[in-house]
């Protein structure tokens, strides 16, 4: 699970109305006053922490509902590209 | 979402019934709507001998289905109603189909619980019109954030809301208003509330003196209601503005406006058969600035088909999950940006080709009234708010769909 280094990430970029300390894993992103065009400012920032790729259609609630859904995506995501192999976000991971 | 086919008709039926049903909303726009479309504009008042012509023929409740007393239309159909009303006035067919996308919410999200099932049947008995109060003042133009929220005690609601804009706010039966799910709710966790126009006080704030679509009378209001908590849709707002209202408001207002383009090509092409006729083998200049406004026209109606098929085919899906990809966002959005600009682009050519007699307002080629109608569709949900989301969603997507 990736939760604090979400919960940071979310606390930047986010623009949530509540603070980011007081979501659970669980809680509704979106109930907390993310929107659809916020998650792509925190998409951008995970991306770039992460070192992955989202693909378009995880853009919405499905992957973008809560801490949780984030932290699975992001493991199931594949290295962005072959060139991204063996850069240290990707070891850490493996 | 309940998008179950409405209809058992079979095709064929289907569509002369349609037909016949489109040849009658022809008749009501050249009798009771075209007559009086210049006094509206004028005066900005209300069309209500239009309106009283719709309801007489039970177009209020043209989307409602069949088993609730409608006539269970699609939002194809629908648009080409509002099309239709388009080329004879367009603030009349602004009003019809700003009415057609509120029914739309009702159908699609409010039909699973009994009370929306008891509005559905009210709208088509008693033909309600039913408007909608979605901006608030302090926020912009953004339908997505509320200040105002529904307090609930008991089985009872109180809703106040500051609205900036309510079109023709006081001629309708009910209207449908966003605010936050409750007091410590964010901006954007949003509730809509059915708010019976009996059981809610309007205060008048602003006057609707504007250039075009003067007959839709958009001022501004302070809204206080008091009703039955079974009011509130049972869905977040997020949902129905991403499946419902935020499409088939595009695409209805875009139908409008190809029937008013469609107007003024009409009135370009008889400037042009009459010139023609005068110097016959010759063909006059005006017949090229005709084929190239035609151009855009086709594209115009072109794109609308495209958008609303599209839609179509996502409502047979029921995948509602589609409706929130940024790709179909941003391709709805187009819609209202390329459509507004081509609609004034299309009567800005008819001008030209009309001549002084598409610029003076007492010729019966006048176009002053399109023109101004057409200024207001890139500005009314401003087109460079639009475009700014646009350009955020364009930097999350990877690839082009």
């Amino acid at each position: 699970m990736h939760s604090e280094d979400i919960r940071k990430i979310l606390a930047e970029h986010g623009r949530l109305l509540v603070s980011a300390d007081k979501l659970s894993d669980e809680s509704d992103l979106y109930e907390a006053g993310l929107t659809s065009l916020s998650t792509v400012n925190v998409m951008l920032a995970l991306e770039e922490h992460f070192d992955v790729e989202f693909l378009d259609h995880m853009l919405g609630r499905k992957t973008f509902g809560s801490i949780r859904t984030l932290s699975q995506a992001i493991e199931q995501l594949a290295p962005a590209t072959p060139a991204a192999a063996g850069r240290p976000a990707q070891e850490l991971r493996a | 979402m309940n998008l179950a086919r409405r209809s058992i008709q079979p095709a064929a039926a289907r569509d002369s019934s349609f037909a016949a049903l489109l040849d009658k909303v022809h008749v009501i726009g050249r009798e009771a709507i075209a007559p009086l479309a210049e006094e509206v504009d004028r005066d900005a008042r209300f069309p209500r001998e239009a309106f009283d012509a719709l309801k007489a023929e039970k177009l209020l409740s043209a989307y409602i289905p069949a088993e609730y007393g409608g006539m269970g239309l699609s939002v194809g159909e629908i648009a080409r109603l509002c099309e239709a009303l388009g080329q004879y006035c367009a603030s009349t067919a602004m009003i019809f189909a700003m009415h057609q996308i509120q029914v739309a919410c009702i159908v699609h999200h409010g039909l699973s619980t009994a009370f929306f099932r008891d509005y559905a049947r009210e709208i088509a008995a008693r033909q309600h019109l039913v408007a909608s109060a979605t901006t608030e003042m302090g926020i912009g133009g953004d339908t997505r954030s509320s200040i105002c929220a529904v307090k609930v005690v008991d089985n009872y609601f109180m809703l106040e809301k500051q609205a900036p804009v309510i079109s023709y706010g006081s001629y309708a039966d009910a209207i449908l208003v966003t605010c936050r799910r409750c007091e410590d709710a964010p901006r954007n966790d949003q509730v809509m509330v059915l708010v019976r126009q009996d059981d809610c006080t309007l205060k008048q704030l602003s006057v609707w003196d504007t250039l075009g679509f003067r007959g839709t009378c958009s001022p501004g209001f302070e809204l206080k209601s008091i009703g039955k908590s079974e009011q509130i849709f049972p869905v977040p707002y997020g949902e129905i503005h991403a499946q419902t209202q935020h499409p088939v408001a595009h695409i209805l207002w875009a139908s409008l406006w190809v029937g008013l383009a469609g107007d003024a090509m009409n009135r370009a092409r008889q400037m042009v058969r009459g010139e023609a006729r005068k110097n016959p083998g010759v063909t006059p200049i005006s017949a090229t600035r005709l084929a190239e406004a035609d151009l855009v026209y086709t594209s115009l109606r072109g794109l609308v088909s495209a958008t609303l098929n599209e839609y179509e085919a996502m409502l047979e899906e029921n995948d509602v999950e589609a409706f929130s990809h940024f790709g179909f966002v941003v391709r709805v959005n187009n819609l209202k940006l390329s459509a507004s600009q081509m609609v004034l682009d299309v009567v800005t050519r008819a001008m030209v080709i009309c001549g002084i007699q598409g610029y003076r307002n007492d010729s019966k080629l006048t176009l002053g009234r399109h023109l101004r109608d057409a200024m207001g569709a890139s500005l009314m949900v401003n087109n460079d708010r639009i475009l700014s989301q646009n350009a955020t969603m364009h930097v999350g997507l990877r690839e082009a769909s």
